[in-house]
């Protein structure tokens, strides 16, 4: 109670920002929406945006290509970046501060000591931890070094994006820098993992809004993901979802089945085995997603979905056995040495018996003449 | 070599049997369908989506074999502890009575192909598995074990019942439905190769050794010496007395 006499409130700061309430509702009722929560829920969060003082976030970048942030900043609804993420709560981030060097590492610091407990952790990127991390060094220190000083007091983390959440691209095999993503390194604190590469920016403002209004994680599943927008797969909400069940399907990009919009299976859709929410909220503010463009899905969300068979074609890669190696052709030519074996086995046992059987043959014989009727 | 005594001993039962080949059954409609819903076939169609429903249809008859191999394999595990001497879980351990002796045997004239140079070995034989069967057995089920908790694993996500619901924690374990989906996949392979193995066997030690390997599966019986039996040694019992007892009128005349 005694911090929110001294903090401004996200109202405040939003009204002060020069949004009107009528923005301030509109943006409200868009994020209960994409957390798929009833109307009464409007209320709520308008109410604890109105009361709750601003919680400070650090936002850290490791290994990463930053496509986080750019999904975050270009979501929906401008207040999303303006208010939580520019001008409000975020106390550090590389890419958007404006302090750079000593001045950013004790403005940082000191949200760290003054918010212990308090503040939220968002970890953009991976963290390497071959050759004692200096892979990826921030202010002179490595990036495992930063992780475990800055989520000792924070009160959640956000792994935002497949690098964070998954190790992505750069743990692809053979992984040269042991990139590791959050859970595996912090254990003692609440983690949400928000993968995708990036996420949609619609689920990054749906997930911090959350944990911002409600001052909790939102409702996660086994995994870590959101249940709101992690809980269906792509193919589940796959506009030709249809055409998978009947069974028509692109054979390839250039074919009459594509021009009609048919399923993207063969030609390597991941949808079926991808939990994410690309076909219900789309991207670019709802424009459009991979497979409305004609491409299927990527797989992006998927943990190891670097190394898991090829991009445009429907196989099951068994690792270990080479690029080539897929189950079918591994067991198709296992199956036919088996078949082979099978047969040399037949024939051999044939011969090396033959003795055996012909007594025991003859001994039937014999027993038969010897019969009464 | 005189006449060979055989009798029929009823060894699997026909909770067995119907298990047995409930169980083929829905692995070979498993697999074709499995099959094609990996790499579905392309269909020259014309008319509107809604018209046809080949990949549903397809994955529901999978579906409903997989709901036939869960039961068995459920009844099967229970009739391992109630079941007759063959059908229990003791018959799948590689080790017990005898069993060194009937492993030897087995590697080495059926596996090797020794030629056999003794008269009389059919106490090296086992009656229900062998022991290198049972093992094989033993390793299947494992394998079916594995394609239960996979498929209904990447069932369950979008059930609403409670029953491939209790599956969804599978996938977590194996890094997500990529994973979940290459361990199903792979293992298939895996059960397309014991059947091989399996069905030539079978019909191997029906032609080898002519006990009614093959048709076991489908009367209950196989053959049994019958020196094996305890009604042989009984009778042996009874002559060695009759032998040894004295003969009372030859002394007094
Ligand atoms: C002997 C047993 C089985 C065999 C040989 C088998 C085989 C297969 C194969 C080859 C696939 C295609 C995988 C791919 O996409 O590449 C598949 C998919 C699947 N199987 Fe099985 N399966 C078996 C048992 C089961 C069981 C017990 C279930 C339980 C419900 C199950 C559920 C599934 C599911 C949900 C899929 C994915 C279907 C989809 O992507 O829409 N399977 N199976
Ligand atoms: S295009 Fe992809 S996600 Fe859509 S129905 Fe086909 S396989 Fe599923
Ligand atoms: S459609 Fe698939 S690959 Fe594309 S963003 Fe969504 S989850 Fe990632």
């Amino acid at each position: 109670m005694a911090i929110q006499s001294t903090r401004e409130t996200y109202y405040e700061a939003i009204i002060n920002q020069g949004y009107t309430r009528r923005d301030f509702m509109k943006f409200v009722t868009f994020m209960a929406a994409y957390l798929g929560l009833k109307n009464s829920a409007i209320g709520q969060i308008a109410k604890a945006l109105e009361t709750t003082p601003r919680v400070p976030i650090i936002w850290e970048h490791y290994q990463e290509c930053t496509c986080c942030s750019e999904s975050f900043i270009r979501s929906d609804h401008p207040i999303v970046a303006d208010i939580i993420l520019d001008k409000v709560s975020l106390d550090y981030t590389e890419t958007l501060m404006v302090a750079a060097g000593e001045q950013a590492e004790a403005a940082k610091h000191e949200t760290m000591k003054k918010y212990h407990g308090e503040y939220i952790l968002c970890v953009e990127g991976s963290v390497p931890l071959g050759s004692d991390g200096v892979y990826c060094c921030i202010a002179g220190r490595t990036a495992i070094d930063q992780l475990k000083e800055a989520a000792e007091g924070a009160k959640a983390i956000i792994a935002w994006g497949s690098c964070a959440s998954n190790g992505c691209v750069q743990s692809a095999k053979p992984n040269p820098t042991t990139a590791t993503p959050i859970h595996k390194i912090i254990k003692d604190k609440p983690i949400i993992r928000v993968p995708g590469c990036p996420p949609i920016g619609e689920v990054m403002a749906g997930v911090i809004v959350h944990v911002l209004a409600f001052g909790k994680l939102p409702e996660l599943d086994s995994m870590n993901r959101p249940k709101a927008f992690y809980s269906k797969r792509v193919h589940d909400s796959c506009y030709r979802r249809a055409y998978y069940d009947a069974g028509l399907f692109v054979e390839s990009f250039d074919d009459p089945n594509a021009k009609k919009g048919y399923c993207l299976y063969k030609v390597g859709c991941k949808g079926p085995m991808t939990y994410n929410a690309c076909g219900v909220i789309k991207w670019n503010n709802g424009v459009s997603y991979p497979i409305q463009s004609g491409h299927g899905c990527f797989g992006c969300s998927e943990d190891n979905f670097w190394d898991n068979g090829p991009i445009y074609e429907r196989l099951t890669n068994v690792p270990g056995f080479g690029i080539e190696a897929n189950a079918d052709k591994l067991g198709k030519v296992a199956a036919g040495a088996l078949a082979v074996g099978v047969g040399v086995h037949a024939v051999a046992a044939a011969l090396s018996k033959r003795k055996e059987m012909r007594k025991r043959r003859k001994a039937g014989q014999a027993n038969l003449q010897d019969i009464e009727n | 070599m005189g006449t060979k005594l055989y009798k029929r001993v009823y060894v699997w039962e026909f909770p067995v049997r119907l298990f047995h080949w409930l169980n083929a059954a829905a692995i070979l409609v498993l697999v074709v369908t499995g099959l094609f819903i990996g790499d579905p076939l392309a269909l020259m169609e014309n008319d509107e989506a809604y018209k046809t429903f080949v990949m549903g249809t397809v994955r529901y008859v999978h579906f409903v074999a997989a709901y036939v191999l869960l039961v068995v394999f459920l009844l099967r595990i229970y009739w391992g502890f109630v079941g007759n001497k063959y059908a229990r879980w003791k018959n799948f351990l590689p080790f017990g009575k005898n069993k060194a002796k009937k492993l030897g045997h087995v590697i080495k004239h059926d596996i090797l192909l020794v030629p056999e140079k003794k008269e009389d070995y059919y106490h090296e034989l086992s009656i229900g598995h062998n022991p290198v069967a049972s093992t094989a057995y033993l390793i299947f089920f494992v394998l079916l074990a594995v394609m239960v908790l996979t498929g209904f694993g990447l069932y369950s996500q979008n059930a609403s019942w409670w029953l491939p619901k209790l599956f969804s924690w599978v996938p977590p374990l194996l890094g997500g439905d990529f994973g979940t989906r290459l361990v199903h996949h792979t293992t298939m392979w895996l059960i397309i190769l014991f059947i091989i193995v399996h069905v030539y066997l079978v019909i191997y030690h029906d032609v080898v050794e002519a006990r009614g390997e093959v048709s076991s599966m489908i009367s209950g019986y196989k053959f049994a010496r019958w020196e094996r039996f305890r009604s042989f040694v009984r009778r042996k019992e009874k002559i060695r007395k009759i032998l040894e007892e004295p003969v009372e009128e030859e002394m007094m005349s």
